[in-house]
């Protein structure tokens, strides 16, 4: 295991991050205030609690997976596209680092990455909504572990795309999407029962209820079944990320 | 043989189809340089490729050191450094970042004593703290140099070095591939130009559609394949050449004040003394005399010329 290599990758990523912090890290945080304004503070105070706890506090755990989500997969796609775009990625094919320590280094930095802007956003929303922690270790396990999964899937997305538009297209077209009617911003007993069922097939449900779990201890899924879900599109993403570097998928002729 | 680098029998067919190895076997020694020459598109920078690990290669296998390159890729990629063709930089990074994460890359230990050295040798110190994007073309080859450099590596690949440098950086950049042999690096470069490999190499590989055509010594390539060639300067010019040197290659050139002799270089007799004398014996006056050897580059043309010419006649008959 060549650390130094990882090292070097690692820092080289969280560098290009806060060259960016306004593009980065204030972007994200402002646009997720603004929901916490809108639907939290003036909206929310004219609904009903949801789930026992407030609405404007209800759709924290939500928003901040949203973002996330977001966060996570254009950060990794981005890290892992641009060098392929530039041709920079030369350097580190000829490094003698292997392929396990180079998703180390980009996935690591930006799922770091991501967990710093769910906390920053935690703290953010603060200001706006009063909200709980029942299980802060869980709070940060799932914190983790989505910031992980959803950096591998895009790692994926930016191996995978080979022009700008790909790698903007699954974020926008198909997370998004599912965020939003994951439950972000209301909990799935409202839907009637059929579009409950429907919903079931969403996996960013697992991940926002289990999230919300940590927070206020209700769940629209069991605990467990959202650790599993997440886990097994975890293996998923490295099972894939293996093939590319086993084949050499539009990264090695 | 002491060989750093030894290629055998690599072969490459891309995705596409395109063949663009076929079957290369080549031994590098050990603190030489070597120059692979070749027309656009012959293979060199696959070659390269498949060696500094950015290609996979459908067969054959790459020892860099004794250290096969795709099992033991950490021992033989720490001993490689690759300056490549295009000017590729992380462009919002400062010289002084890219050089340290190019060290950092190859799994060395921090030392900005000696990126300090690399950058002052290549005339970069100075703007260590720019973006890359900052800096003219010229630096942003030496910033490629000094990333290639900053791991201290045994073998350094150069493709295509001096492609769109001008003189002043050209000069600078064989010196610097001079002190590097000196300090016992063995380096590859690969090249268009030919005065380049003229100039630099001690040996030289052309290559050719996929084909090493020819690997050879380069002075025993030029003596070998070299013609030499005599100039008579005279005194009055010639209205054509007399008949009775006509049994010899001549040619008369500068309207007529220029007597060219084209002859063999390593034959053993070269003709010289009878030409003189039968020209003294004409009366032509000569001013001066000169003669030169042919230089690498027609040997090159010459030689991918030779070759393609029966494919042409082929090509040629078939859309006939």
């Amino acid at each position: 295991m060549s650390l130094q290599g990882v090292k070097a990758i690692y820092l080289a990523e969280m560098a290009r991050m806060l060259r960016t912090r306004l593009q980065s890290i204030a972007s994200p945080v402002i646009s997720t205030s603004l929901y916490f304004i809108v639907f939290g503070a003036a909206i929310g105070t004219r609904m009903t609690e949801v789930d026992g706890v407030s609405y404007g506090a209800f759709i924290i755990p939500g928003l901040i997976m949203l973002m996330l989500l977001n966060e996570s997969i254009s950060n990794a796609s981005f890290g892992i596209y641009m060098p392929r775009f530039t041709g920079t990625i030369y350097e580190i094919l000829s490094a003698p680092v292997s392929p396990f320590e180079i998703v180390v280094g980009y996935v690591g930095a930006a799922a770091t990455k991501s967990v710093l802007l769910g906390l920053l956003v935690l703290l953010t929303a603060r200001i706006f909504v009063d909200y709980e922690i029942q299980h802060p270790v869980w709070m940060l396990g799932f914190l983790l572990l989505t910031a992980i999964t959803f950096s591998l899937f895009g790692f994926i997305i930016g191996v995978w795309a080979d022009g700008f538009e790909k790698l903007q297209i699954i974020p926008l077209m198909i997370v998004t999407p599912l965020a939003f009617l994951g439950g972000s911003f209301y909990s799935i007993t409202m839907l009637p029962p059929f579009w409950q069922t429907v919903t079931l097939f969403n996996p960013v449900v697992y991940l926002i209820s289990g999230f919300r779990w940590s927070f206020y201890g209700a769940a629209d899924v069991h605990i467990g079944v959202s650790v599993g879900m997440t886990l097994v599109f975890l293996t998923l993403c490295l099972l894939v990320i293996s093939w590319i570097f086993r084949t050499g998928y539009r990264i090695k002729p | 043989m002491d060989s750093i680098i030894a290629v055998d029998n690599l072969t490459k067919t891309y995705a596409s189809g395109f063949q663009a190895l076929k079957g290369v076997s080549l031994q590098i020694r050990r603190g030489e340089i070597f120059a692979l020459l070749g027309p656009n598109g012959a293979g060199k920078t696959t070659l390269i490729s498949i060696v500094c690990g950015l290609v996979n290669p459908t067969g054959g296998q790459v020892l860099v050191d004794g250290f096969d390159n795709r099992r033991d890729y950490r021992q033989a990629r720490q001993r490689i450094g690759l300056v490549p063709q295009e000017l590729t930089n992380n462009m919002f990074d400062s010289v002084w970042a890219t050089v340290r994460l190019s060290r950092g890359l190859f799994g060395k230990p921090r030392n900005d004593a000696l990126l300090e050295q690399i950058l002052r040798e290549l005339s970069l110190w100075d703007k260590r703290n720019e973006r890359i994007m900052d800096l003219s073309g010229g630096m942003k080859r030496r910033v490629l140099i000094a990333k290639a450099l900053a791991h201290e590596p045994e073998v350094l690949f150069l493709d295509e070095p001096t492609a769109g440098v001008d003189v002043a950086l050209r000069r600078d950049m064989w010196n610097m591939v001079r002190r590097l042999q000196q300090r016992g690096v063995t380096i590859i470069l690969t090249t268009h130009y030919i005065e380049e490999a003229e100039e630099m190499a001690d040996r030289i590989g052309v290559i050719r559609q996929g084909e090493l055509i020819l690997t050879e010594d380069k002075h025993s390539l030029m003596q070998q394949l070299g013609t030499r060639q005599l100039t008579l300067q005279l005194q009055q010019p010639l209205p054509a050449i007399p008949a009775a040197l006509a049994e010899y290659p001549l040619t008369l050139e500068e309207q007529g004040y220029a007597l060219v002799y084209t002859f063999d270089a390593k034959a053993e007799q070269s003709g010289i003394a009878e030409l003189l004398r039968s020209v003294d014996q004409l009366g032509i006056e000569v001013r001066d005399l000169r003669s030169s050897q042919s230089s690498l580059e027609d040997i090159f043309v010459g030689l991918v010329h030779s070759r393609e010419q029966p494919q042409q006649a082929s090509t040629l008959g078939g859309a006939a």
